[in-house]
């Protein structure tokens, strides 16, 4: 996983949650685009994406590989207003990601003023946490972290440690009656099942966003 | 694994579908041609295929095929039966 940093003339401001889409031509002309999550809140014509390596990828071994500073890119946005906290919501919010799916959360968590906030973040080991420290900063003050680490755990650790099912989420998330809306996001598999898992717990699945990353990941 | 575990959201085509309507489209409001159901187009699945094809969630049924080649888009809706958008 890689962050990379473009600088973008003109560029018009984001809201967290929104995506760049990157656009690559080849000599012959053939064209490969792919859409990002913008992993920071508008900073000007800064534009930060987190990129994953695939490795049967178009796009992303370009920019996790061969992309040097200097480079110029094609790159379209800020597109989406799906995935997207508007901070108009009246009730809690209740973010869950899974692996790099916590990116666009980062997004949110870092302008979300006074909002009630629970972030479920899934990872495969404490190393994989990503913005660990900005995270351990962040907490308290409204802003739950719940962290649960699926493969390995550091000796002493009092989190959780079971994939994210019904259980887990009904005991960190807001109950469905105080209608929190929630911000899913991750590998396929992940946000299919957290999905289901919130509506099954009652909660109105308006008020479940998702955002597939494919079937890599976490 | 399954096709379900490839699939991503309607929001991974947010800038073709803004290029296309000349508008965000994310959270316009699609209704199935095979089962009548209305949700927002950020929220269908989406499949990556030799372009991007949009699904209904709850039929399955194919919604919108959109290819790109070269300077040319086509776009086939015939699977919605209405698309409702914020006018103006």
């Amino acid at each position: 996983m890689k962050t990379i940093i473009l600088d973008v003339p003109g560029w018009p401001g984001h809201r967290a949650g929104q995506h760049a889409d990157i656009r690559l031509t080849a000599e012959d002309g053939y064209q490969a685009e792919r859409s990002y999550s913008i992993a920071a809140p508008a900073d000007g014509e800064r534009v930060e994406l987190t990129v994953e390596d695939i490795d049967d990828g178009e796009v992303s071994p370009y920019l996790t590989e061969e992309a040097r500073t200097g480079d110029e890119l094609e790159i379209r946005g800020p597109v989406g207003g799906y995935f997207v906290w508007n901070g108009d919501h009246p009730g809690p919010v209740l973010l869950v990601g899974g692996g790099s799916g916590v990116v666009p959360l980062m997004a949110m968590i870092r302008q979300r003023g006074r909002v009630p906030t629970t972030l479920l973040y899934s990872a495969r080991t404490l190393e994989d946490v990503i913005y660990r420290d900005e995270l351990e900063r962040l907490a308290g003050d409204g802003l739950d972290i719940h962290l649960t680490l699926t493969r390995s755990q550091p000796e002493g650790w009092t989190g959780h440690s079971r994939r994210v099912d019904a259980s887990l989420l009904a005991e960190v998330a807001a109950p469905p009656d105080q209608r929190p809306l929630a911000f899913v996001c991750g590998p396929t598999p992940f946000v299919e099942a957290v999905a289901l898992a919130l509506v099954e717990l009652g909660h109105d699945p308006g008020l479940v966003k998702t955002e597939r990353f494919g079937p890599t990941g976490a | 694994m399954s096709a379900t575990d490839l699939a991503l959201d309607g929001n991974a085509a947010a800038g073709i579908l803004h290029a296309v309507y000349g508008a965000e489209m994310t959270l316009a409001v699609g209704t199935c041609d095979g089962c009548g159901t209305a949700g927002p187009i950020g929220a269908v699945r989406l499949y990556r295929t030799a372009g991007l094809v949009l699904r209904c969630p709850h039929c399955d049924a194919v919604l919108m095929k959109i290819v790109t080649a070269g300077e040319r888009v086509w776009v086939d809706s015939r699977g919605l039966r209405a698309l409702q958008l914020a006018a103006g």
